[in-house]
C-alpha cells in the first residue's frame, strides 16, 4: 500500500502543477516558450524560501519531473556549491548539478535530428 | 478606367481563358476535393525541403493552367505570383523555372486578387495579350516561419487558422468572345488596422479591411450586395466571416449571410480539425481557381465579387508585440 | 491617432470578444492533469528503478531526467510527441519531456538549413530562454544565499 502511495501523490501532484499551466496557456497570451522560463524561474524561487524542497519529499517524482523541478536542482545545485566553494560556487553551482539533463537534451536532441525528418501534421 | 476612389473598370475586362488548382492531401480530404485539378498525395512532392516543395506545387499549377488555356508552355507575357514565404521564394523558384516575365507580389493572402486586379489591368490598357495570376501557400513553410517547428507538441487557440497546402493559377486573356467569364472590375485596398495583435486570430486582424475594400467597391462602381450572386471572401475563417457580417449590420447596411462564403471556412470539414478555417494565399486562389470559377462557367452563378486579405505582419513584428495591418483587394468576375 | 478612430478601436474590440469563442476550460485542464500526472508516474518508477540499483541519491533524479529527455527526444523524432501536445497542452509542456520535445522539435526541423546554423543553433532556438533565465535566477540566488551566510549567521 505505501509503495503505490508514493505513485499517487506523484500523480497528483505532478497533474496539478500542470493543470496550472494549462489555465495560464487557456486564460493569457502566454506561449509555451514562457511557461517553460516561468516554471523554471518560479522552481528557483519556491526553493529559495523553502517551499519546494518539502513538496519534493512528499510527491517525489511528481514535484521533480515538472520543470520547476529543473528550477529546484538549479537552486540546490547553487546552495551545494556556495555551502562548498563560497561565493564562487553561485556561478557554478546550478549548471554542475543540472549537466546531465542539459547534455542529455543537447546530445539525444542532435541524435534525433540525425536520425529523423520533420512530417507534416495530419 | 478608375471609377470613384480605389476602383478600376476594365473597359476591354479579360476573359479567364483557363484556371488551374493544385492542392496537398489535407485540403483533397476537405468538401472541395471534387473541384481541384490536382490533389497531391506527398506534400514534400519529392524536394529537399518545404520551400521547394512549395514552389514546385506553384510551378505545376502555372504549367496546368497554360496548358489548359492552349497556350504553349513559356509563352505567357506575365506571371503575376507571391506567397508567403520570406522574400516570396517560393515564386521565385518558381519564376527560375519557367521563365516568364516575372511579377513578384506581396500581399500575404491576399495576393491571388492582388494579381488578378493589376493583370487585368495591363491586359485591358492594351500592354499585355494575356497573363498569369498565381499564388500558393503550404502549411510547413507557414509553420516554421511565423509559428513552431512541426514537431513541437502545441495547442492552437480556437481562431487559430490552418495555413492550406495549395496553388491556384489562372490565365487571363484579352479576347472578344462571348459569354465567357471576364475580370471586370479591380479594386485596390486600403491598409487598415484595429490594432488586433494575436497573431493566432487573423480573422479579427483582417476583416475590417475586407469591410473597408467591398465598401469601396460597392460606392465606386455603384453597386449593391444584391447585384452580386456572391461575395466571396478569402481566409477570414468562420469567425472572421461572422465578425464582417457584424461590422456590416452595424453599418446599416447588411450584407445577406446566404450570399457571404469564405474559402477558408470552407476548405475543411470539421472532423478535420481546422479550427477556425484554411488561410494562406493558395486557400483564396485554389478554392476561387477550383470551386468559384468552375461553378461560375457552368452556368450557376453569374455575378461573384471576389475578396482577398492579408494580414501584413511577420515574425518580427509579431515579437515587437506591434499589432497586425491587414489589406484587402476585389475584382468582380462576371459571365458576359 | 484621433479619437474617433480610438472609439472604433475599442468598439471592435468588444466585436472582436463577442464573436471569438473560448476554449473549453475544464476538459484542456482535465486532460493537462491526467497526462502530467502519467509522466509524473512514470518518472517515479524509473526514480524507484534507480534506488533499487543502488544509485545514490544525487544520482537517482538525475538518472530519471536523463530517461525522461531520452523519452521526449525520441517520441519527438518519431512524430508522436506533437500529437500528445496537441491532447495534453500543459500536461506535455511542463514536464522535463516538454523541454526535451522543444530542443528536439526545432532541430530536426531546421536541420536542413545545414548542421551548424540549421541544426546547431536551433536546438537552444525555444529552450535558450530556460537556460538563459535558469541559471540566472540560481545564480543570483546562490549570491543572496552566501550573502545570508557570510553575514546573518
Amino acid at each position: 500500500m505505501d509503495e503505490l502511495l508514493i505513485f499517487v501523490k506523484a500523480f497528483v501532484v505532478g497533474g496539478l502543477i500542470c493543470v496550472i499551466g494549462q489555465i495560464l496557456i487557456q486564460t493569457t497570451k502566454l506561449t509555451s516558450a514562457r511557461i517553460l522560463v516561468l516554471y523554471v524561474v518560479a522552481g528557483v524561487v519556491l526553493t529559495a524560501i523553502g517551499v519546494y524542497k518539502p513538496l519534493v519529499d512528499f510527491a517525489g517524482a511528481g514535484a521533480t519531473v515538472p520543470l520547476t523541478g529543473f528550477g529546484y536542482s538549479l537552486a540546490m545545485g547553487a546552495v551545494e556549491a556556495v555551502n562548498s566553494y563560497g561565493l564562487f560556487g553561485a556561478l557554478a553551482g546550478g549548471v554542475t548539478r543540472t549537466a546531465a539533463g542539459i547534455a542529455a537534451a543537447v546530445f539525444f536532441g542532435l541524435l534525433n535530428a540525425l536520425i529523423f525528418k520533420p512530417k507534416a501534421k495530419p | 478606367m478608375r471609377v470613384g476612389k480605389q476602383t478600376f473598370v476594365y473597359e476591354k475586362p479579360p476573359e479567364v481563358a483557363s484556371h488551374a488548382s493544385v492542392v496537398g492531401p489535407k485540403e483533397g480530404g476537405g468538401p472541395l476535393a471534387d473541384y481541384f485539378d490536382v490533389i497531391l498525395d506527398d506534400d514534400l512532392l519529392g524536394m529537399k525541403s518545404w520551400e521547394l516543395a512549395e514552389s514546385e506545387m506553384l510551378r505545376r499549377c502555372a504549367l496546368l493552367a497554360m496548358k489548359e488555356g492552349g497556350i504553349p508552355e513559356g509563352s505567357a507575357q506575365a506571371f503575376f505570383t507571391g506567397d508567403l514565404n520570406d522574400q516570396i521564394i517560393a515564386s521565385g523558384f518558381a519564376g527560375r523555372a519557367l521563365e516568364l516575365p516575372f511579377v513578384g507580389l506581396y500581399g500575404a493572402c491576399s495576393t491571388f486578387v492582388e494579381g488578378l486586379v493589376l493583370a487585368s489591368g495591363l491586359i485591358s490598357g492594351g500592354f499585355l495579350e494575356n497573363a498569369l495570376c498565381a499564388a500558393s501557400s503550404h502549411f510547413c513553410t507557414a509553420e516554421r516561419q511565423f509559428r513552431l517547428p512541426l514537431e513541437m507538441g502545441t495547442q492552437r487557440t480556437p481562431s487559430a487558422q490552418w495555413t492550406a497546402t495549395a496553388a491556384g493559377c489562372a490565365l487571363l486573356r484579352n479576347s472578344d468572345a462571348k459569354n465567357r467569364l471576364r475580370v471586370t472590375a479591380g479594386t485596390l485596398g486600403k491598409v487598415v488596422d484595429y490594432e488586433i495583435k494575436d497573431a493566432n486570430h487573423m480573422g479579427a486582424a483582417m476583416a475590417p479591411a475586407v469591410e473597408s475594400t467591398i465598401r469601396a467597391h460597392l460606392s465606386d462602381t455603384g453597386r449593391t450586395a444584391g447585384d452580386f450572386d456572391l461575395i466571396v471572401t478569402g481566409d477570414l475563417g468562420w469567425i472572421g466571416r461572422e465578425i464582417l457580417l457584424e461590422l456590416f449590420s452595424r453599418s446599416g447596411k447588411p450584407l445577406p449571410s446566404e450570399k457571404l462564403v469564405d474559402c477558408g471556412a470552407s476548405l475543411y470539414f470539421q472532423e478535420q480539425d481546422p479550427h477556425a478555417g484554411g488561410s494562406g494565399c493558395g486557400c483564396v486562389a485554389s478554392v476561387s481557381c477550383g470551386w468559384i470559377m468552375k461553378r461560375m462557367e457552368e452556368g450557376e452563378l453569374r455575378r461573384v465579387l471576389l475578396t482577398g486579405s492579408g494580414a501584413m505582419m511577420s515574425p518580427t513584428s509579431s515579437l515587437q508585440a506591434e499589432s497586425i495591418p491587414s489589406i484587402a483587394y476585389a475584382a468582380s468576375l462576371e459571365v458576359i | 491617432m484621433s479619437k474617433n478612430q480610438a472609439q472604433k478601436v475599442r468598439e471592435y474590440a468588444k466585436i472582436v470578444e463577442e464573436k471569438t469563442p473560448k476554449s473549453r476550460h475544464v476538459r484542456g485542464c482535465l486532460r493537462a492533469f491526467w497526462v502530467g500526472g502519467l509522466i509524473c508516474v512514470i518518472g517515479q518508477c524509473f526514480t524507484n528503478l534507480a534506488v533499487a540499483l543502488n544509485l545514490s541519491e544525487m544520482t537517482a533524479p538525475m538518472f530519471t531526467s536523463c530517461v525522461l529527455i531520452f523519452l521526449g527526444t525520441t517520441l519527438t523524432g518519431i512524430g508522436v510527441y506533437d500529437r500528445i501536445g496537441k491532447y495534453a497542452g500543459a500536461g506535455s509542456i511542463v514536464p522535463i519531456t516538454g523541454f526535451a520535445n522543444s530542443v528536439a522539435a526545432p532541430a530536426i526541423e531546421f536541420r536542413r538549413e545545414g548542421m551548424v546554423l540549421g541544426l546547431g543553433a536551433r536546438l537552444f532556438q525555444l529552450a535558450g530562454p530556460v537556460l538563459t533565465y535558469g541559471i540566472s535566477a540560481s545564480i543570483v540566488f546562490g549570491i543572496i544565499y552566501w550573502a545570508v551566510k557570510e553575514w546573518l549567521l
